[in-house]
C-alpha cells in the first residue's frame, strides 16, 4: 500500500481533538473519511514509508506492506513507541520474528529548556557569537 | 472550488523563517532569543507539522558533522579541507568554516535536549567515522521541534508558527524581499506574510529526476519527496544569484529501499563488491589517478567512489554487493572466548538493524521481506537517482555572504547567509557551496542566518507597504489551478484526462522523463552532452507554458501543483548550469560525455540568475578563492 488503515482498529480518534496521522504526516497524504469516520492514505506512490502515522496511531491501526514494486509480500515491521524507548517487531517472510528495543529520548517530552542552562557570552547582534556560546561550545570560538 | 472564496490573512512580523526542518528549527532557537532582545517578531511557516516534517522526519542513526572541537579531536581547517576534497575543489572556505566553528554547540544543546547519544565506558560519543557521531535518533525531529517550539513560546505573542501552510511566491518591493505568499493545504485560505527579513529553508529537491520505481514504490526516494525544490524556487524567483546548481548528488545506499550505508562502510568496516567478489576501490584504483589531486586524496571523493562502481556495472559486472556477511565475521573474528563472540554478535545484529529502523524503516521491511540475514548474505548497493541536497555532497543553493571575519572581501556584503536579493537570506539545502552540514550543520547554518538576519531587521527597520492590487494579482496567479479545473472540469467524463489542463502528477511524470533522458538521469547512466541538454532545454520550454494550464481539484492537489512548479524551476537552474560548464567534474553524479575530463580552467564556481525584469538567465563564473590568496 504502502501505510494502511485497518478499517476495524480505526475509530477516527473521535474522542481527540483532532485526527493523530493526518496531523503528523509529513507528505499530507492522510485524510479522515468523515461519512465512515476513518482515515485513509489518498496517495500510497507518495508515501515515504516514514511510519510517522504507524507511530502516533493511539488504536494501532496503521501498518505498512512494502512497495509492491519490489518487496515480496509477507513481512511485516511494526514498532511499539512509548515515551522514552521504541519496539520493533520485525517479522520476515519465511516467519523468523526479531525484536529490538531502543531509546528514544532521555528527558520527558515537554519537559526542554531552549538554553539546556548554557549562558550566553555575548548582547551583541553582531558578535559571531550564538546563543548558549561559548558555554556550549565547551571552548573558544575559532577565530581567524 | 471556486478561489473567490478564499480568505486572504495578512500576517505582519519582523523575521519570517520558511520551513520547519532541521535549518528553520535552528533559526527559531536561534531568532528567539535575539528578538527577544530586541523587541522583534519572529514567525515561522511549516508546510507540514513540525514534530515530524523535512528531511529528519522519520530520524536519523547518525549526527554526520560533529568536530569535537573541545577535546581537540579535529579544526576546522580540517574540515573545510574535508569538503573540499569532497567536492572536487568547489566549495567556499568561509561559509565551510562558520558552520563548523559553532556545530559542536548545536550537537551539545541536542543531548541536553534529551537526544540518545552513544556513549563510551568513559562517556565519550562514539564515532561512526572520524567525522560522525552514532545516535539513538528515532525521535531526533521531535526533540528539535520541540525546543524550537518553546523557544518561540518564550517570546510570548511575539513567536508564532504555523503549520500547513504551503509557500509558494516571494513578495518584492523593488530589489528587497519583503515576505512570502502562500495557502493553507486545510482550508480555504490564502496568506501574505510580510517582514523585514525572509530566511528560506524549506529543504532540497527530489522527483526532479525519475525515480528507479515508479509504481508505490514512486515515495520511496532517498531524501524525502516532499522536499520539492521550494527553496531554489524562492530564490530564483526573487532573483538572487545561485550557486552549483549542476552539482546534484547521487548517493549510494542498499538497493530499492535506499537504506543507509554509513554504517556498514564506516562502523563495520564494510567492503563493496563486484558480483565476482572483486573489490573495485582496489582493482579499479589507477582510474582515480585521472582526478587527482581529489582522486588520490583520502577519503575517496563520494563522486569518485560511486564512479568506479558505475564502470563495473557498465562492463556488466554487476550486481554490487556490500559483503555485510564477511565484515560482521572479520568484527567477531578475534574474539576468542565463544560466549563472548555471541554477545559481540548479537550486539552487531542489533545496531544493524537500529540504524535501518532509526532511518529508513523501508529497508528493514525489505530485508525482512527477503529473508535476508546481513550476517549470513550481501545485500544489493545501488546508485540513486540524482537529487539537490546541498546539506549532504551536492552542492546546489543559493549564492550567500559568508561572516565578516573568515570571508574574503568578495564574498561578504553585510549579512552572514544573505543571498544576493537584500532581505532574502538562506541556509540548509537553501544556500550553496557549503556541503556536508547535514541534520546538525543544517540546523547550525539556521542559527547563523536567523541571527544575521535580525541584525538586517534592526539596521533596516522600515516596514514595507504590499498594495491590495499586488496582494490580489499573487493570490489569482497561485489559485488559478483551481480556477482552470472549475472552468473545464465538465468537458470530459474523466477528470484527469481532459484536453483544456494537466494534472500536477502527469506534470511531473513529464519533467522526470525529460530530465532522466536528457540531462543524465539514472537510465541512462547519468551521462549528458549538449546535444541532449539542448534537446532538453527545448522541451522544458514546453513544460514552462503548460504550466499555466495545471489544474486542480482541491486543495492537496494546488500543493502538488506548485511543488511540480518549483521542480521544473530547480530543472531548469539545473540544465543550463551542467550545459554552461564545459568539462566533467563529478564524473559519479553527471558525465558529460563531449567533455569527459576535468578541467584547470573550470576550477570555479559556475553560477546562474534569472532576472525578474526580463526573464532571461544570465550564467556567471565566480573564482574559487584559495585561502592562500585572501
Amino acid at each position: 500500500m504502502p501505510s494502511f488503515i485497518i478499517n476495524e482498529k480505526c475509530d477516527g480518534c473521535k474522542a481527540l481533538d483532532r485526527t493523530a496521522c493526518e496531523y503528523i504526516c509529513p507528505n499530507d497524504l492522510i485524510v479522515l473519511d468523515k461519512v465512515k469516520n476513518k482515515a485513509y492514505n489518498r496517495a500510497v506512490d507518495m508515501c515515504w514509508e516514514c511510519y510517522s502515522c504507524v507511530k502516533i496511531c493511539p488504536t494501532q491501526a496503521i501498518e505498512v506492506r512494502g512497495y509492491a514494486d519490489f518487496m515480496p509480500l509477507g513481512a511485516v515491521v511494526q514498532p511499539l513507541r512509548s515515551t522514552d524507548t521504541i519496539m520493533w517487531a520485525v517479522r520476515f517472510r519465511n516467519k523468523m520474528i526479531k525484536r529490538f528495543k531502543f531509546p528514544i529520548r532521555t528527558i520527558p517530552e515537554g519537559t526542554i529548556e531552549p538554553d539546556a542552562g548554557f549562558e550566553t557570552g555575548t548582547d551583541d547582534l553582531k558578535s559571531p557569537l550564538l546563543r548558549t556560546e561559548p558555554d556550549s561550545l565547551g571552548t573558544e570560538l575559532f577565530k581567524k | 472550488m471556486n478561489p473567490d472564496n478564499f480568505e486572504t490573512i495578512h500576517i505582519d512580523t519582523d523575521l519570517l523563517i520558511l520551513g520547519g526542518g532541521m535549518a528553520a528549527c535552528g533559526a527559531a532557537f536561534e531568532a528567539a532569543h535575539w528578538a527577544k532582545k530586541n523587541n522583534l517578531k519572529v514567525t515561522l511557516v511549516d508546510k507540514a507539522a513540525m514534530e515530524r516534517s523535512g528531511a529528519v522526519a522519520m530520524g536519523l542513526s547518525a549526527i554526520n558533522m560533529y568536530l569535537g572541537l573541545k577535546d581537540g579531536k579535529n579544526s576546522v581547517e580540517d574540515y573545510v579541507n574535508y569538503v573540499k576534497t569532497d567536492l572536487m575543489g568547489i566549495a567556499r572556505d568561509d561559509l565551510v568554516a562558520n558552520i563548523a566553528r559553532h556545530v559542536d554547540s548545536s550537537v551539545h544543546l541536542f543531548e541536553k535536549w534529551g537526544l540518545p547519544m552513544w556513549k563510551d565506558d568513559e562517556g565519550n560519543y562514539i564515532n561512526e567515522g572520524r567525522w560522525q557521531i552514532m545516535i539513538h535518533g528515532e525521535s531526533y525531529k521531535n526533540i528539535v521541534s520541540e525546543a524550537a517550539k518553546n523557544a518561540l513560546r518564550d517570546m510570548g505573542e511575539n513567536g508564532q508558527y504555523f503549520e500547513r501552510i504551503f509557500i509558494t511566491e516571494p513578495v518584492m518591493e523593488g530589489d528587497r524581499c519583503v515576505g512570502a505568499a502562500g495557502f493553507s493545504v486545510r482550508e480555504n485560505k490564502f496568506y501574505i506574510f510580510k517582514a523585514k527579513a525572509v530566511l528560506d529553508v524549506m529543504g532540497g529537491a527530489v522527483h526532479i529526476f525519475r525515480p528507479r520505481s515508479v509504481g508505490e514504490g514512486l515515495g520511496r526516494s532517498w531524501y524525502p519527496p516532499f522536499n520539492s525544490g521550494a527553496s531554489a524556487y524562492f530564490t530564483l524567483k526573487a532573483g538572487a544569484e545561485m550557486t552549483c546548481q549542476e552539482v546534484r548528488f547521487v548517493p549510494v545506499r542498499f538497493k530499492d529501499s535506499y537504506g543507509p550505508v554509513g554504517a556498514w562502510f564506516l562502523l563495520f568496516k564494510a567492503k563493496a563488491t563486484n558480483a565476482k567478489g572483486e573489490d573495485y576501490m582496489v582493482t579499479r584504483a589507477s582510474e582515480l589517478e585521472k582526478w587527482a589531486p581529489y582522486g588520490t586524496a583520502k577519503p575517496t571523493p563520494a563522486n569518485l567512489r560511486n564512479y568506479l562502481m558505475l564502470l563495473e556495472l557498465e562492463e556488466g559486472n554487476g550486481p554490487i554487493y556490500m559483503q555485510t556477511g564477511e565484515a560482521i565475521k572479520e568484527l567477531v573474528a578475534n574474539i576468542p572466548d565463544e560466549k563472548e563472540a555471541k554477545r559481540k554478535l548479537k550486539m552487531l545484529e542489533s545496531e544493524a538493524w537500529e540504524d535501518f529502523l532509526n532511518m529508513t524503516i523501508s529497508q528493514a521491511l525489505n530485508w525482512a521481506a527477503h529473508n535476508i540475514m546481513p550476517e549470513k548474505q550481501p545485500s544489493e548497493i545501488s546508485a540513486c537517482e540524482p537529487y539537490f541536497i546541498s546539506s549532504h555532497s551536492g552542492a546546489s543553493g543559493a549564492w550567500i555572504s559568508g561572516p565578516e571575519d573568515l570571508a574574503p572581501s568578495d564574498h561578504f556584503w553585510g549579512y552572514d547567509n544573505m543571498t544576493t536579493i537584500k532581505g532574502l537570506f538562506a541556509a540548509g539545502d537553501a544556500s550553496g557551496a557549503s556541503s556536508h552540514k547535514f541534520s546538525s550543520g543544517s540546523f547550525t547554518e539556521g542559527r547563523i542566518a536567523a541571527k544575521a538576519a535580525l541584525a538586517f531587521c534592526v539596521d533596516n527597520p522600515e516596514t514595507a507597504s504590499i498594495d491590495e492590487a499586488k496582494v490580489q494579482e499573487i493570490k489569482e496567479k497561485i489559485l488559478q489551478p483551481l480556477a482552470t479545473f472549475d472552468e473545464h472540469k465538465d468537458y470530459t467524463n474523466d477528470e484527469d484526462v481532459n484536453p483544456n489542463y494537466i494534472k500536477p502528477k502527469m506534470f511531473m511524470f513529464r519533467l522526470q522523463k525529460i530530465m532522466d533522458e536528457y540531462a543524465g538521469g539514472a537510465s541512462v547512466g547519468f551521462k549528458t552532452s549538449k546535444a541532449l541538454l539542448d534537446k532538453g532545454l527545448e522541451f522544458l520550454q514546453y513544460m514552462k507554458e503548460d504550466a499555466e494550464k495545471l489544474a486542480a481539484s482541491d486543495l492537496n492537489e494546488l500543493m502538488r501543483c506548485w511543488e511540480n512548479i518549483h521542480r521544473m524551476w530547480q530543472a531548469e537552474s539545473h540544465l543550463r548550469t551542467i550545459l554552461f560548464r564545459e568539462e566533467t567534474r563529478w564524473p559519479g553524479y553527471y558525465f558529460r560525455t563531449d567533455f569527459p575530463e576535468m578541467k584547470e580552467d573550470w576550477k570555479c564556481f559556475a553560477n546562474c540568475m534569472w532576472d525578474p525584469g526580463t526573464g532571461e538567465w544570465e550564467m556567471i563564473r565566480r573564482e574559487v578563492i584559495e585561502e592562500s590568496k585572501k
